[in-house]
C-alpha cells in the first residue's frame, strides 16, 4: 500500500478531474462541418433524424471555428481550397480535434491529379480517419465513438499527440 | 430541320467560311474558319429558320496526341476494335479531327423553337491562340470562355473579364492540355494564399445622398461570402459590393472543388469513368451514369434492351426526387425551417433504401455500364417502391403545408432572385431554374431519349422566374417523377424478374472457378453461379434483358466467364489493362435531363482504350454564371434563398 502523501492526493485528484473533463467534452462535441463535396450528403444523412448524431452529444454544428472543437473535413480538398481549410483550423481554439471524413480527405482517393490534395494530413494533423467513398452513416458513427474515446483519454491541457509525418513522396 | 438542311443553310450562306461539314451519329457538325465565327454565330442566333437561342456548350479539344496513343501489343495482334454494329447504319463515317491545327474550339447550339442542334468546330492554330468572343451574343459565353482560357489557354478577343475560373491565380500552365502532366501539382500552401483580385471595383466610393433630413455619407462595402459560409451548402465565394443592405455588384468565384474529372476521364478506360460520373452531381448520380453511358453507346452505335432503358429511367427518376428533396430541404433550412429539412432528409432515406436495394450503394452507385446496367431490378421491386413513394408523398404534403402558405417563407421567396426568360436562355440556363421563368424546355420532352416518349408526365412551368416559382416547380416535378416511375413499373417489359431462377443447378462461384480450372466444363453447363450480393440480379438468365448483346462492349455473365473459353476471353479482353471497350474514332454529344437541367456529355474518341476527351456540360455552371447579375440590386438577405434555389452542386459545377 502506498503512503498517503499530499503529492499522491493531488495526483489522484487531477486524474479524476481529467476524467471528468474528458467525459464532459466527449459528450458535448461542437463540430464544424467543413463540407465540400459528395460526403456532405452522407454527413447530412448522419446528422438528421434517421441516424441522429445527437445521441452522441454531437448534434449541434457550429459554423464559426471559434465556437467549434471538432473540425469535420467532409469531402475532397483541392489545392485551391487548402489554404482556407488550414486557416479555419488555425482559428479554432484548443483543445481541438480533426476528423477526416471520407477517403478523399484520408488519402486523396481516386482523384490523384493536379487539382487535389492527397490527404489532409499533408497539411494539418488528423485525429480520426473515416474512410469510405462516402462512408455510410454507421461508419461515421463508429468514427465518432472512436473520437469520443480519444477525447476521453486526452490530457486536460488538450495537447495533441503529434502524429507521424507522412513521407514526402506520395 | 434535318441535319443535312441545317448544314446546307449555313454552308450556302457562308460558302467561304465553312471549310468542312459532316453528320456523324445524327450530330450535325460544321467546321469553320476562325475569321467568320462571330458572323456565323450571329446568323445562327438571328436567322428565323435556325433560331439557335441556346449556346449549350463551349469547350475545346487539344488534338496534339490524337491517334498517337500507343496501342498495346496484345491488342494490336487481336484487333478487335469495336466496329459499329448493324443497329445504326454508318454510311457517313467520321472524317477525323478538323484540320492540322492543334486545338479546336467546339460550340454546341440548340434551338428551343425548332428543337435542332448544331455543332460548330473552329480550329485554332497554336501560334494564334485567339478567337472572337461570343459574350456579345450570349451572356453564358462569359464563363464558358473563361473556362476554355483556364484549361486550354485559348484567348478570346473582346471578352470583358478573361481570367482563370476553376484554377487559381498563380497556377502555371493549362491543365487540360495534353502536355500538362496529370500529377503536376502546384500547391498554394504552406505559403499563404494569394488573394485573387475580385472583378468588382475595390476602391470604396464615397457619395453624398440627399435624404429628407440631412445629407448622409454612404460608403460601399465589400463583403466576402464564402468559401466557408453557413448559408452556402457548397463552396463558392461571392464577393458582394454592398450599399447598406443592397447588393450593388457581385462577383462569383468558383473552382474550389475542381478535381480534374475531365483529365481523369482521359486516363481511365471507358467503364472506369463511371465512378467519376457518380461524383459529378452526387445528389442524383444515376442520371449522370445514364447520360455518360448513353453518350458512349451513341458513339459505339449500340443500343440496350428495352427493359434496361426502363430500369435506367426508373432509377434516374428516383434520383431526381432525391435531388429535389435535398435542394428544397436545404433552402428551407437556410431560411429557418429546419423541420422541413429533417422531413425531407427522412424521405430521402426511404428513397436511398430503394436505390440500395437495386444497386447495393446509397449514393455513389456506379450502376450503369456502357451497354447496360450492372444488374436487374430485384424481384417484386414495385412493392417497396410503392411504400417509399407513399412516405415521400406524405413528407411532400407535410412540407407543402409547412412552407407554401407560410408567411415568412413566402415573403422571402416571392419576388426575389428574379430572372427573365430571355436572360435565362441567354445564360444557357436549363432545368427547373429555366422552367420557373416560363419556357417549358425539358430534354425528356423536347429531345426524348430512352423511353421517355412513352411515359406520361407533365412539365411544370412558372411565370415569375423568382425563388417561389422555382420551389413550386421542384415540388411538382417530384410528383411527376413518381408518376413516371409508377408508369414505368407498370409498362416495363418482363425480363429477368420472370425468369425461373430454379432452372440450372446453383454452384458457388468459387467452386465453379475450380471446376473450370480443371476443365470440367460439362459440370458447369446449364448451371447457375451463386455470386456475392453485389452481383445479385446479374445471372446469365437475366442478361438479355439488362445488357446489350454486343460482346465487345459488355462483360459476360459469371457463368460464361467461369464456364467456357469464349466467356473467359470476353471477360479478359474487357478487363485487362490496355484492353477494355474499344470505341471507334468519332465525336458525339448526348444530352439528358439532369436534376438541374441539360446534362450533356461530349465524348471524342481516337479509337484507343480510353476516351480522348470527355466534356461535361454541367447544368449548374450556367446557372451560377447568372447568379452574380441576379443578385445585383437585391438585398443581402435575399442572397440565401436565391443561392438555395440554384441548387449548386460543387462536383458538377467545378468537376
Amino acid at each position: 500500500m502506498e503512503e498517503v502523501t499530499m503529492e499522491n492526493v493531488t495526483l489522484a485528484l487531477t486524474t479524476r478531474l481529467n476524467e471528468a473533463l474528458g467525459w464532459a467534452r466527449k459528450y458535448s462535441i461542437f463540430q464544424y462541418p467543413f463540407v465540400t463535396a459528395c460526403c456532405g450528403m452522407e454527413y447530412m444523412a448522419t446528422a438528421c433524424s434517421h441516424y441522429d448524431v445527437d445521441r452522441f452529444g454531437a448534434g449541434f454544428p457550429r459554423f464559426s471555428p471559434r465556437q467549434a472543437d471538432v473540425l469535420f473535413v467532409v469531402g475532397t480538398i483541392s489545392h485551391k481550397m487548402a489554404p482556407i481549410l488550414v486557416r479555419i483550423y488555425e482559428q479554432m481554439a484548443e483543445p481541438k480535434w480533426v476528423v477526416a471524413f471520407g477517403v478523399c480527405t484520408c488519402t486523396g482517393g481516386f482523384y490523384d491529379n493536379y487539382a487535389t490534395v492527397m490527404g489532409i494530413d499533408t497539411i494539418m494533423p488528423v485525429d480520426i480517419y473515416i474512410p469510405g467513398c462516402p462512408p455510410r452513416p454507421e461508419m461515421v458513427l463508429d468514427g465518432l465513438m472512436k473520437l469520443q474515446d480519444k477525447i476521453q483519454d486526452q490530457h486536460t491541457t488538450g495537447v495533441r499527440a503529434v502524429s507521424e509525418p507522412r513521407p514526402d513522396t506520395l | 430541320m434535318s441535319t443535312s438542311s441545317l448544314i446546307e443553310s449555313v454552308a450556302d450562306r457562308f460558302p467561304t467560311a465553312v471549310s468542312a461539314s459532316h453528320t456523324y451519329r445524327g450530330d450535325a457538325t460544321v467546321v469553320l474558319r476562325h475569321e467568320s465565327l462571330l458572323e456565323v454565330a450571329r446568323f445562327l442566333k438571328e436567322d428565323p429558320a435556325l433560331q439557335m437561342d441556346f449556346l449549350m456548350d463551349l469547350t475545346a479539344v487539344d488534338y496534339s496526341t490524337f491517334g498517337k496513343q500507343p496501342a498495346p501489343a496484345f491488342f494490336s495482334s487481336s484487333g478487335v476494335a469495336v466496329t459499329p454494329s448493324s443497329q445504326i447504319p454508318d454510311d457517313d463515317p467520321w472524317p477525323g479531327p478538323p484540320g492540322r491545327s492543334r486545338f479546336a474550339v467546339v460550340y454546341h447550339f440548340f434551338s428551343t423553337a425548332h428543337k435542332h442542334r448544331l455543332r460548330l468546330v473552329v480550329p485554332v492554330e497554336e501560334t494564334a491562340l485567339e478567337l472572337d468572343s461570343l459574350t456579345g451574343l450570349w451572356l453564358g459565353a462569359n464563363w464558358l470562355e473563361r473556362e476554355v482560357w483556364d484549361m486550354f489557354g485559348i484567348g478570346f478577343r473582346g471578352h470583358p473579364d478573361l481570367r482563370r475560373i476553376l484554377m487559381y491565380e498563380g497556377f502555371e500552365g493549362h491543365p487540360m492540355r495534353k502536355d500538362y502532366p496529370v500529377k503536376k501539382r502546384q500547391p498554394l500552401i504552406p505559403a499563404l494564399p494569394t488573394e485573387t483580385t475580385p472583378a468588382v471595383e475595390t476602391t470604396a466610393t464615397v457619395e453624398t445622398v440627399e435624404s429628407g433630413l440631412a445629407a448622409i455619407e454612404t460608403r460601399d462595402m465589400l463583403l466576402n461570402i464564402g468559401p466557408a459560409h453557413p448559408a452556402m451548402h457548397g463552396i463558392i465565394r461571392i464577393v458582394a459590393k454592398l450599399d447598406g443592405e443592397e447588393i450593388v455588384d457581385a462577383d462569383v468565384e468558383i473552382g474550389y472543388l475542381h478535381r480534374g474529372f475531365e483529365k481523369m476521364a482521359e486516363i481511365v478506360d471507358y467503364n472506369g469513368v463511371i465512378p467519376y460520373t457518380d461524383r459529378l452531381n452526387y445528389v442524383s448520380p444515376l442520371i449522370n451514369n445514364q447520360g455518360y453511358c448513353m453518350a458512349v453507346e451513341k458513339l459505339l452505335g449500340i443500343s440496350v434492351p428495352e427493359r434496361c432503358h426502363y430500369v435506367r429511367v426508373i432509377m434516374s427518376e428516383i434520383s431526381r426526387i432525391t435531388d429535389h428533396l435535398t435542394c428544397v430541404g436545404a433552402t428551407a433550412m437556410e431560411l429557418g425551417a429546419f423541420t422541413v429539412f429533417l422531413y425531407m432528409i427522412k424521405a430521402r432515406e426511404y428513397l436511398w433504401d430503394l436505390v440500395e436495394k437495386v444497386t447495393g450503394a446509397r449514393m455513389t452507385v456506379s450502376y450503369c455500364r456502357v451497354g447496360g446496367v450492372k444488374a436487374d431490378l430485384p424481384e417484386d421491386f414495385a412493392e417497396p417502391c410503392q411504400k417509399a413513394f407513399k412516405e415521400t408523398r406524405k413528407v411532400i404534403a407535410e412540407s407543402d403545408a409547412l412552407l407554401t402558405r407560410n408567411r415568412i417563407f413566402k415573403d422571402r421567396m416571392t419576388g426575389t432572385g428574379v430572372i427573365s426568360a430571355e436572360d435565362a436562355i441567354s445564360y444557357g440556363i436549363t432545368g427547373p431554374f429555366l422552367r420557373a421563368s416560363g419556357p417549358a424546355y425539358d430534354v425528356r420532352k423536347d429531345c426524348p431519349y430512352a423511353v421517355y416518349d412513352r411515359l406520361p408526365f407533365d412539365v411544370p412551368v412558372g411565370s415569375h422566374g423568382d425563388n417561389m416559382d422555382r420551389y413550386l416547380v421542384r415540388m411538382e416535378e417530384m410528383e411527376q417523377s413518381m408518376r413516371i416511375v409508377e408508369a414505368a413499373l407498370r409498362d416495363i417489359p418482363p425480363g429477368g424478374v420472370l425468369v425461373n431462377m430454379e432452372t440450372g443447378r446453383p454452384i458457388p462461384a468459387a467452386e465453379m472457378v475450380d471446376l473450370g480450372k480443371v476443365g470440367n466444363i460439362t459440370a458447369i453447363t446449364d448451371s447457375r453461379a451463386v455470386v456475392g450480393p453485389t452481383l445479385e440480379g446479374a445471372d446469365r438468365a437475366r442478361y438479355p434483358s439488362i445488357a446489350t448483346d454486343e460482346k465487345r462492349a459488355f462483360l459476360p455473365p459469371k457463368e460464361d466467364a467461369y464456364g467456357n473459353i469464349e466467356g473467359l476471353m470476353q471477360q479478359f479482353k474487357l478487363v485487362m489493362f490496355g484492353h477494355g471497350v474499344r470505341v471507334p474514332e468519332g465525336e458525339v454529344y448526348f444530352p439528358v435531363e439532369g436534376a438541374n437541367g441539360e446534362l450533356g456529355f461530349y465524348v471524342v474518341s481516337d479509337g484507343a482504350g480510353s476516351a480522348y476527351r470527355v466534356r461535361v456540360r454541367p447544368p449548374c455552371f450556367a446557372i451560377m454564371s447568372a447568379v452574380g447579375s441576379v443578385l445585383t440590386g437585391e438585398s443581402m438577405a435575399d442572397m440565401t434563398p436565391t443561392f438555395g434555389s440554384v441548387n449548386m452542386i460543387g462536383g458538377e459545377l467545378d468537376r
